[in-house]
């Protein structure tokens, strides 16, 4: 993964704030412009292709709206990195191809920061302060679901190869 | 075999295993799929399209409209369009419509029985362990992977016990039970894990405040929350001809590994209020006692049941609401409206001045026009008050129970409820 620069969040960054309810019945584009808009104005218009957004405890909690993550995606986030993710949102992210990375050091990533994730071998490298900091591999099944981009290839792989043993 | 908590056991079933162990990756069998309007048949449909797949099992899927209801703009009525033609067009033939939010309809068909394990596309679905069940939210993609495959993975939870012993105070509830342990546990207190809550004050507990607490354990971080069966479950399945299931057969064993167990004394337990915006801001009632509001909103799958309506009616009882607020009912479902009109529970409602909002989600989701203004002050009977999520960011959202509520909207400001019921 290409070094992105960072964003910094705190605590409980809530899924109404990622996608808020009003442009919910909107398509991704028009929703994903008011991402995070409630806590950092100006976050959806700024952010660059291969940025990673980087949050402290209970990123993602609240609702169950996949279009938090996606969102997220769909601005052009690489990864996301917090010392934890609510479970419902770490599931989205995974399940949409974004890699969530658990860090007990992500506080140590500063806002504007140049930082490479490798969520294959639970690394983050801080290209502006030199340090590596160590994240909780993800669990094999859910790196393989990332791999193939997500649930819905990793779906088609399986069908397909469900067809190809029933011939 | 070591002795397993009620989750173990659901999941071990579930799994086809005698025995899971907590932090085990297993892949379960679904036995229901409940989706809603808003991540459900508008989400998967296309995604069901692009891999040419279909339901694997149309008879254990449950579609449930509630978020885009009423639906009052073009977006809206595409979406419930949607949904109203995708069940027929793949079988889904428990499909309610504009009768009521998905968590309480859901157990009011009789669908849910002890045992069960279930997925909803709701992060309220674990309501459904009220009835003994381990219900779980998802989102609209890994609906597509349960829809697709018939299973899910899972890992397996360790299991956190809330105990609440002695009785509840009056004017005390379920709601308030949740803001303290909101408070306690904070956010992510739960851990993704399973709380199962216990004790002799929730065995006093009907099932609609059961459903309360479980609805609840989202916001304590917790994958979901968990009532073992019991007579008054009993007593509910037979009313709503859910027979069949042995609810004896699904109780947690004696020395079953627990992640924490928390004791909470139930009568020492004040009406509690969350203060923007987050419900782990929670403290007892005086702390905000005589914060003005404009709004008061009875509503949602967490706080506009029939008994929460009841509680409300208690309070407001030939009583009026204070001239300046805007008071607002939402009742959670048809059934439990059908209920209150019966019984004279919503006239008391009307007469104190309610404006009755349709059987949907409504403001809480924030998802229609109905919504919270610039700087508007409201205490509601909902589960969350995230910055923004109910109308503008400004907005201020006071979380508490029905009976507090109902008090506050007489007064015109946060106000205890049991000043009213002395």
């Amino acid at each position: 993964m290409n070094p992105g620069r960072a964003w910094v969040f705190g605590d409980n960054v809530d899924t109404d704030v990622l996608a808020p309810g009003k442009y919910m019945k909107s398509g991704i584009e028009e929703l994903a412009r008011h991402c995070l808009e409630a806590v950092e104005p100006g976050f959806a218009a700024s952010v660059q292709a291969g940025d990673v957004v980087v949050g402290r405890r209970n990123f993602g909690t609240g609702s169950s709206r996949e279009q938090a993550p996606q969102a997220l995606k769909h601005l052009g986030i690489a990864a996301l990195v917090a010392e934890s993710f609510a479970g419902l949102f770490y599931r989205n992210a995974i399940n949409l191809g974004l890699p969530a990375v658990v860090c007990a050091d992500a506080q140590r990533i500063r806002a504007g920061d140049r930082v490479r994730v490798d969520p294959q071998a639970g690394r983050i490298e801080n290209l502006s302060t030199g340090e590596t900091l160590a994240c909780e591999p993800i669990p094999d099944h859910l790196m393989q679901m990332l791999n193939d981009g997500g649930l819905v290839p990793h779906l088609e792989k399986r069908l397909a190869r469900q067809k190809e043993s029933s011939r | 075999m070591a002795p397993q908590t009620l989750a173990q056991k659901i999941i071990a079933r579930a799994a086809g295993r005698d025995s899971v162990a907590p932090g085990e990756i297993v892949t379960c069998r679904v036995d229901l799929a409940m989706m809603h309007d808003s991540g459900g048949p508008r989400r998967v449909k296309p995604l069901l399209e692009k891999l040419g797949a279909k339901v694997w099992d149309p008879d254990k899927v449950v579609v449930i409209t509630d978020h885009y209801l009423p639906a009052n703009d073009d977006e809206s009525r595409r979406i419930i369009h949607i949904a109203r033609e995708w069940v027929k067009e793949a079988g889904v033939k428990r499909f309610h419509d504009g009768v009521g939010i998905c968590h309480v309809v859901l157990p009011q068909m009789g669908y849910l029985h002890p045992g069960m394990f279930v997925v909803g596309g709701d992060s309220h679905s674990p309501t459904g362990g009220a009835f003994g069940a381990y219900m779980f939210g998802i989102g609209a993609t890994e609906m597509l992977g349960v829809l697709v495959t018939g299973e899910i993975w899972l890992k397996v939870p360790q299991t956190i016990l809330v105990e609440w012993s002695g009785k509840l105070g009056p004017a005390v509830s379920a709601k308030d039970m949740m803001l303290a342990l909101c408070g306690e546990l904070g956010l992510d207190g739960g851990q993704y894990q399973a709380i199962q809550y216990a004790g002799d004050a929730i065995s006093a507990l009907s099932m609609q405040e059961r459903m309360t607490l479980c609805n609840m354990a989202p916001e304590v971080g917790a994958q979901t929350g968990l009532v073992a069966p019991d007579q008054v479950t009993r007593a509910f399945l037979e009313s709503v001809g859910a027979t069949g299931a042995d609810g004896a057969a699904w109780q947690g064993d004696p020395g079953a590994p627990l992640l924490a167990h928390h004791h909470f004394d139930a009568a020492a337990l004040e009406p509690q209020v969350a203060a923007p915006h987050s419900p782990a801001n929670a403290a007892p009632v005086a702390r905000h006692a005589g914060t003005r509001i404009d709004t008061a909103y009875i509503g949602a799958c967490t706080g506009a049941k029939i008994e929460d309506l009841r509680m409300a009616a208690k309070v407001l009882q030939g009583r009026r609401v204070a001239e300046n607020v805007r008071f607002v009912v939402a009742p959670a479902s048809a059934h439990d409206q059908a209920i209150a009109a019966r019984e004279g529970t919503l006239q008391i409602l009307v007469d104190a001045g309610a404006e009755l909002l349709a059987n949907s989600c409504g403001i809480c989701a924030g998802y229609g026009d109905d919504r919270l203004g610039e700087n508007e002050v409201a205490i509601t009977s909902t589960a969350r008050n995230f910055k923004g999520r109910m109308g503008a960011a400004s907005s201020q959202v006071y979380l508490a129970s029905p009976f507090t509520v109902a008090a506050s909207a007489i007064a015109g400001k946060i106000c205890d409820p049991r000043e009213f019921l002395k």
